[in-house]
C-alpha cells in the first residue's frame, strides 16, 4: 500500500516539475491520471538530461510528502481497525469507519492524497513582484495584476489555510499599486485568529493598511484585540496595541478601553509605551474615556525607559488640550518635567539617545511642547518654567537640524506662556539668527514663527527688519512669500520709505503668482503710512509699471481717485504718466487705463507745466500725443477696456488741445468697430463733433475731485446730520451704557435709571426687572447655540421687551424735548434722515469694521444692511456674524455676501427685523473669523438705534 | 501626524501609513494630487508645504522621497528628525537601504515604522530597542517556519 502510494506521488511530483512546477501547468496536470506511468518509464532520462541539480532536494522532499501521507494512512486506514466503536454515527454515514475496508477505498484515499500533493503553489511574492516590476506597460501590469488577483480570490474561496499569508501578503503590494483589494478583509481576520506569529504579523498588518475605520468587520477584530491584548507573548500584545492605535474607531475605543489602562500598568516597558500611546488614540477619538487613563498616567512619568517617557508626555499633552480641568491638574508635574528636562540637558553623552551631539532630542521637544500646553495663561507655571527654558535656549548646540529643532520648540514655548520680557527678546533673537541660517527650512520656520508673533511683539521683530528684507532674495518662492507677507506687517510711518524700496525692487522680480497680492499690498500699505501725496503718486505709479498685467483692479480706482483729489500734483504725475506711457507698454494695461485717464483730464496741465513739474520729462506736443493715442487704439494688444479708456480720454482732449479735427477723425473710425462697446462710444463722441458741437466743452469739462472711496468716513460726512441725531440720543440716560457688554448689567443700570425716573413712570419696576435677568439669561444660553434666534411670534411681550417698553415713554419727552430745544430745523431733519439711510457703526475692533444702515421697509419691518469692511493688510476667511434680538422681536437673516474678506474688501448682509411692539431695539452680536491663521471671536452689543425708526 | 507616504522619483508609491481612517477614494486623491506637488518642486525649496490645514513636511533620500503631514502645532523640524531617524532604521536593518529592499520587503518596512510610531506618534527614541525589537520578532517568526528552505526554493 505505501509503495503504490509513493510510486503515485512520485509519478505526479515529476509530472509538476516537467511540466514546469508551478499553476500555470495547470491544463497538463489536469489531464487523465494514468499517463504517469509512462512519465515515471521516461523520467530517468528526464532527470538526466534536465533535472540533475533538482533531483537531491526533490528526493528529500519526496521522503519528507512520503512521511506525511504515511500518518494520513495511518489515522484514516489504520485506526479504524484498532477502535471498531470509533463512532457513533451509522456505517454509511462514517468515512472513517469502514468495514468493508478494500482496494476501492484504498484507491480513493490515495486519490485525495494525490491532490493534496498536486494542489499548485502559489506564486512567491517576490516572484509576483519581480513579474510586476517587468511589465512594460499599464496594461501588462494590469493584466499580471488581475491575473494573481483571481488566484488569490479562488484560494480564499477554497480556504486555503497554508497560503494564507502568502496571498495576503502579495495582495497587500498589489493594494498599495492602487488596485482595490477589499476582499481580502476578511482574511486578514482569519490570519490574526491564526496561532502563528507569522500569520498574525501579516494579519495585522493588512487590517491596518485595508480596513479603517468604515468597516463593519470591526466587531470581529474587536474580539481578535481583545484575546491578543491577553496574550502572553509581548509581540502579540504588541502588535494589537499596535492595530488599534491605527484603526481604533469610537466603539472599539470603548471596548478596549478597559484593556489598555490595564496593560498601561504592565511591568514590561515594552508594552507600557504601547499601551500608553493608545491611549492617546483612544482619548483622540473618545475624549470621555479619558477619566480611566488618569491614575495610570501620572506614574509614567516617574520612569526612566524614555520610550515611556516620552509616550507618557505625549499623553498628557493629548489630555491637557482636551480638558481644562485636566489642564489643571497636571499643573503640578511643572516640576517633575522641569527636572527631567534639566537631566537631559545636563546629562552626559549617552550612546543610545545621542542624536549629533544632543541628548533625545524627541522627548526634549515633547517635553517643551508639554511646558507650552500647562504655561498658557498661568503665571504660576510660567514663572516655573522661565529659567529651564533660558538653559535650554542658550545652551543647546545650534550646528545642526537637531539642536534648532529643540531651539525652535522653546522659542514657541517661550512665546506661549507668559514669560518675560527678557525671554522673549531671546526667543525673537533666535529666530533672527535662524534667519541667517544657511539651511532653508529653519529660515522657513523662522519667518513663519516671526509673522506669528508680529502683532504681539513688533519692536523685536522691527530689529531683523533688514535679515526679512534679505529673505526676498531668497532661491526659495515659500521663503520669499513668507518674507513678503511679514515685510508688510512691518511697515510703519517711519520705515515705509526704505521697506517700499525693498518691496518694489521685490516686485518688479516677483513672480507672476506674487504681483497682484504684492501690489494691493503695497497699495494698502502706501495709503496707510505715506509720507506725502507725491510719494504716494509716485509709489502708485512704480507699482503699476511693475506688476503691469497682474495688478488688480483696486489699483487702478486708488490711484485715479488719488490723482483726481490731489490737485497740487496733477501736472507733474500726468507728466510722469506721460513719461510711463510713452516708454514700453506692452502687458501694461492698467497703466495705460490709468495714464490715458489721467492725459484726457489734464491735458491742458501737460502741456502748459511749469519748470519744476517736468524735471526730467520733456514736455510733449500736440500732435505727438494724438500720435500715441492713435497708435494704442489701433494696437492689437490692448484689451477693450483700455481701448474705452483711451476713446473717452482722447474725446476728452479735443476741448483740451487745439487740433480737434485730428481727434475727430479718429473718434469717428471707431463709429463701425466691430465692438459693439467701442462703436457705441465712437458714434456717440462723433455726435459732440457735429450736431451737438456746442455742448461738446460743457459735457467733457474736467471731472470735480472724487473724494469718496473711503466709504465709511463719506457716509459718516453726509449723514452728518443722523450723527448728530445720534448723539442726541446717546446722551439720554438709557445709551450711557453702549459701551458695555454684559448685559445683566445693563439691564441693572437701565432699571435703576427708571427708578431715578419713578416719578415720571407709574408702572411698578422692580418685579419687572427680575423676570427679566431670567429671560436675558435665557437669551445668552440661545446665543451658544443658534445663530438666529428663532421667531417667536410673542404677542405678550414679556422679557426684555417689556422693560424696553416701559424705556420708550421716558424717551419720547427727552426726544421732544431736544425738537423743543432746536426748533423745526431738527425735526424736519429727522425725517429726511429716515429717508437717508441712517447708519450707525456696530463693530470697530483690530481692523474689523460693521456698520449697520437701517431702512424701513413697512411700519413693523426694520431692514439692515450689514457692512463688514476689512482694514487689515490679510485676508479674513470663515467669517461669520451673528446676531440675536429679545424675544419681542424677529429676525430674519439673508445669506452673508461671502465668508472671506480680502484686504480693504467688503461683506454684506441684510437682517430684517420686526417690532410689533415697537419697542426699542438691542441686539447682540458674536462675530468669529480667522486671519493669519488664527481664530477670532468677539461679542458685542448694539443698543444706539435710533428709536425713531419704529414711528 | 496624520499619515506618511513613500514614493519614488517616478511617482510610484512604495509605502502608505494612514493614522486616520478616510475612504479609499479620499487617500488615493491625496496621495495623487501630493505626489505631483511634490515633483514638481525644485530642489532648492524648502520641506515645507502648507497643503488643506496641514503641514505637509518630506525629504528625498537617493530616490525614494518621505513625505509626512503633520497638523499645525506640530514641529516641522522634529518630523525631518524622524524621517530621517526612520532611514536610519531602515539602513540599519537592510545594510545601506535601496528603494529595492523597501520594494521587495516592504512588510518589513512597514513593521520597523510600527516599532518607532505608534498612532502617528513616536513610541522609542532608541535606535537599538527598535532594531532589537525588529530581530526577537523576526527571529519569532523563523522559529515557527522550520519548511523555510522548501519555500526559499519555490517548492515548498
Amino acid at each position: 500500500m505505501i509503495t503504490t502510494g509513493t510510486a503515485v506521488c512520485f509519478c505526479c511530483a515529476v509530472s509538476r516539475l516537467i511540466s514546469g512546477n508551478h499553476r500555470r501547468s495547470d491544463k497538463s496536470l489536469s489531464e487523465p491520471e494514468p499517463c504517469l506511468i509512462q512519465f515515471c518509464n521516461t523520467y530517468h532520462k528526464f532527470l538526466c538530461i534536465r533535472y540533475v541539480s533538482i533531483s537531491c532536494v526533490f528526493f528529500f522532499w519526496i521522503i519528507v510528502r512520503i512521511v506525511r501521507i504515511y500518518t494520513a494512512f495511518q489515522e484514516i486506514i489504520m485506526y479504524p481497525y484498532y477502535e471498531n466503536e470509533w463512532s457513533v454515527l451509522p456505517p454509511e454515514l462514517n468515512r472513517r469507519f469502514n468495514p468493508s475496508f478494500n482496494m476501492a477505498t484504498i484507491k480513493q484515499v490515495i486519490n485525495e492524497a494525490v491532490e493534496r500533493v498536486r494542489m499548485p503553489t502559489p506564486m512567491r511574492l517576490r516572484d509576483l513582484i519581480r513579474q510586476i516590476r517587468a511589465a512594460r506597460t499599464a496594461a501588462e501590469e494590469r493584466s499580471v495584476v488581475n491575473k494573481e488577483c483571481a488566484y488569490i480570490r479562488s484560494t480564499f474561496r477554497e480556504e486555503d489555510i497554508v497560503w494564507r499569508c502568502r496571498n495576503i501578503a502579495k495582495l497587500l503590494y498589489i493594494h498599495m499599486l492602487g488596485y482595490p483589494a477589499h476582499f481580502g478583509q476578511l482574511e486578514c481576520l482569519k490570519l490574526i485568529a491564526s496561532q502563528r506569529f507569522t500569520d498574525k504579523r501579516i494579519g495585522y498588518l493588512g487590517a491596518m493598511l485595508l480596513l479603517d475605520e468604515r468597516q463593519d468587520v470591526h466587531l470581529l477584530i474587536t474580539n481578535c484585540l481583545k484575546n491578543d491584548l491577553n496574550s502572553s507573548t509581548q509581540f502579540v500584545i504588541g502588535l494589537a496595541l499596535c492595530t488599534l492605535g491605527a484603526i481604533a474607531s469610537p466603539e472599539m475605543a470603548r471596548d478596549l478601553a478597559g484593556e489598555v489602562e490595564r496593560l498601561m500598568k504592565s511591568p514590561n516597558a515594552y508594552i507600557r509605551k504601547k499601551a500608553a500611546l493608545c491611549a492617546y488614540r483612544i482619548i483622540k477619538r473618545v475624549p470621555e474615556l479619558m477619566e480611566i487613563f488618569l491614575p495610570a498616567t501620572r506614574s509614567l512619568l516617574s520612569e526612566k525607559n524614555h520610550g515611556v517617557l516620552i509616550t507618557g508626555v505625549t499623553l498628557i499633552t493629548e489630555m491637557c488640550e482636551n480638558s481644562p480641568d485636566t489642564l489643571n491638574h497636571f499643573k503640578k508635574i511643572v516640576p517633575n518635567l522641569v527636572r527631567i528636562l534639566k537631566n537631559l540637558i545636563l546629562a552626559g553623552y549617552s550612546p543610545e539617545h545621542d542624536v549629533s551631539g544632543v541628548s533625545d532630542p524627541f522627548l526634549q521637544v515633547k517635553i517643551l511642547k508639554l511646558l507650552r500646553v500647562l504655561g498658557k495663561n498661568d503665571v504660576d507655571a510660567s514663572e516655573a518654567m522661565n529659567d529651564i527654558l533660558a538653559q535650554v535656549a542658550t545652551n543647546t548646540e545650534t550646528s545642526k537640524n537637531v539642536g534648532n529643532t529643540i531651539l525652535y520648540e522653546t522659542v514657541l514655548s517661550i512665546m506661549d506662556i507668559k514669560s518675560e520680557g527678557g525671554l522673549r527678546v531671546l526667543a525673537v533673537n533666535i529666530l533672527g539668527r535662524f534667519l541667517l541660517n544657511n539651511d532653508k527650512n529653519i529660515r522657513y520656520v523662522a519667518l513663519n514663527t516671526l509673522l506669528r508673533t508680529v502683532h504681539v511683539d513688533t519692536s523685536a521683530v522691527q530689529r531683523h527688519r533688514s535679515t526679512i528684507l534679505e529673505c526676498l532674495k531668497d532661491p526659495d518662492v515659500s521663503i520669499r512669500k513668507r518674507a513678503m507677507e511679514l515685510s508688510f506687517a512691518l511697515i510703519n510711518t517711519q520705515n515705509i520709505r526704505t521697506m517700499m524700496k525693498e518691496l518694489l525692487t521685490f516686485l518688479e522680480k516677483a513672480d507672476p503668482e506674487f504681483k497682484a497680492q504684492c501690489s494691493s499690498n503695497i497699495v494698502l500699505s502706501a495709503e496707510r503710512y505715506s509720507p506725502n501725496k507725491k510719494w504716494h503718486l509716485d509709489t502708485l505709479l512704480k507699482v503699476l509699471v511693475a506688476a503691469g498685467n497682474y495688478v488688480r483692479d483696486d489699483v487702478i480706482t486708488c490711484t485715479i481717485q488719488l490723482i483726481s483729489e490731489t490737485t497740487s500734483q496733477q501736472a507733474y504725475i500726468t507728466l510722469q504718466l506721460w513719461k510711463a506711457l510713452s516708454e514700453d507698454v506692452t502687458d501694461k494695461q492698467p497703466l495705460i487705463s490709468v495714464a490715458t485717464w489721467a492725459i484726457g483730464e489734464f491735458g491742458d496741465l501737460l502741456l502748459s507745466a511749469s519748470v519744476e513739474d517736468t524735471s526730467d520729462v520733456v514736455k510733449p506736443s500736440e500732435d505727438e500725443v494724438i500720435d500715441l493715442y492713435q497708435k494704442l487704439l489701433w494696437s492689437p494688444q490692448n484689451n477693450t477696456v483700455t481701448k474705452q479708456y483711451t476713446l473717452t480720454s482722447l474725446t476728452k482732449l479735443s476741448t483740451r488741445f487745439t487740433s480737434t479735427n485730428k481727434i475727430q477723425q479718429i473718434v469717428s473710425t471707431f463709429s463701425s468697430s466691430l465692438n459693439i462697446e467701442l462703436q457705441q462710444r465712437g458714434v456717440e463722441f462723433s455726435q459732440l463733433f457735429g450736431k451737438h458741437e456746442s455742448l461738446r466743452s460743457a459735457l467733457l469739462e474736467r471731472m470735480p475731485p472724487m473724494e469718496l472711496n473711503r466709504q465709511t468716513d463719506d457716509e459718516m460726512q453726509t449723514n452728518g446730520e443722523s450723527d448728530m441725531h445720534e448723539m442726541k440720543l446717546d446722551d439720554s440716560p438709557q445709551h450711557r451704557n453702549t459701551e458695555s457688554n454684559a448685559l445683566l448689567d445693563l439691564l441693572g443700570s437701565d432699571s435703576s435709571d427708571l427708578d431715578i425716573i419713578k416719578p415720571n413712570n407709574p408702572m411698578p419696576t422692580q418685579p419687572v426687572s427680575n423676570s427679566n435677568n431670567q429671560d436675558l439669561l435665557d437669551l445668552l444660553g440661545g446665543l451658544d447655540t443658534l445663530s438666529v434666534t428663532p421667531m417667536t411670534n410673542d404677542t405678550t411681550n414679556t422679557g426684555i421687551g417689556l422693560i424696553l417698553e416701559n424705556n420708550n415713554p421716558i424717551q419720547m419727552p427727552i426726544t421732544n424735548n431736544s425738537n423743543f430745544l432746536t426748533g423745526d430745523f431738527l425735526s424736519t431733519n429727522i425725517l429726511s434722515v429716515e429717508q437717508d439711510l441712517p447708519t450707525l457703526n456696530a463693530f470697530d475692533k483690530d481692523g474689523l469694521k460693521i456698520m449697520f444702515a437701517l431702512e424701513k421697509m413697512d411700519n413693523n419691518t426694520v431692514s439692515i444692511n450689514v457692512t463688514a469692511t476689512n482694514n487689515t493688510l490679510s485676508n479674513m476667511s470663515e467669517f461669520l456674524f451673528q446676531a440675536a434680538v429679545p424675544k419681542s422681536f424677529q429676525l430674519q437673516m439673508l445669506s452673508p455676501s461671502g465668508t472671506v474678506i480680502l484686504p480693504n474688501g467688503v461683506v454684506t448682509q441684510v437682517l430684517r427685523v420686526v417690532n410689533p411692539s415697537k419697542s426699542m431695539l438691542r441686539m447682540r452680536l458674536r462675530i468669529s473669523y480667522s486671519i493669519d491663521g488664527n481664530q477670532v471671536q468677539e461679542q458685542t452689543e448694539v443698543n444706539t438705534f435710533p428709536t425713531d425708526i419704529w414711528d | 501626524m496624520q499619515f506618511m507616504l513613500l514614493f519614488s522619483r517616478q511617482g510610484k508609491l512604495r509605502l502608505q501609513k494612514w493614522y486616520n481612517a478616510h475612504p479609499d477614494k479620499l487617500k488615493k486623491k491625496i496621495t495623487r494630487e501630493l505626489i505631483t506637488t511634490i515633483l514638481t518642486r525644485k530642489p532648492k525649496m524648502c520641506s515645507f508645504l502648507e497643503w488643506r490645514d496641514l503641514k505637509i513636511v518630506y525629504k528625498r533620500y537617493a530616490s525614494l522621497y518621505f513625505c509626512c503631514a503633520i497638523e499645525q502645532n506640530d514641529n516641522e523640524l522634529l518630523t525631518l528628525e524622524i524621517i530621517h531617524r526612520y532611514v536610519e532604521l531602515l539602513d540599519k536593518y537592510f545594510g545601506s537601504v535601496c528603494e529595492l529592499d523597501i520594494i521587495f520587503n516592504f512588510e518589513k518596512a512597514y513593521f520597523i515604522l510600527d516599532e518607532l510610531l505608534l498612532g502617528g506618534e513616536i513610541q522609542e527614541t532608541s535606535k537599538k530597542t527598535v532594531l532589537k525589537a525588529i530581530a526577537s520578532q523576526d527571529l519569532l517568526q523563523e522559529e515557527e517556519t522550520p519548511q523555510g528552505f522548501f519555500e526559499d526554493h519555490g517548492l515548498g
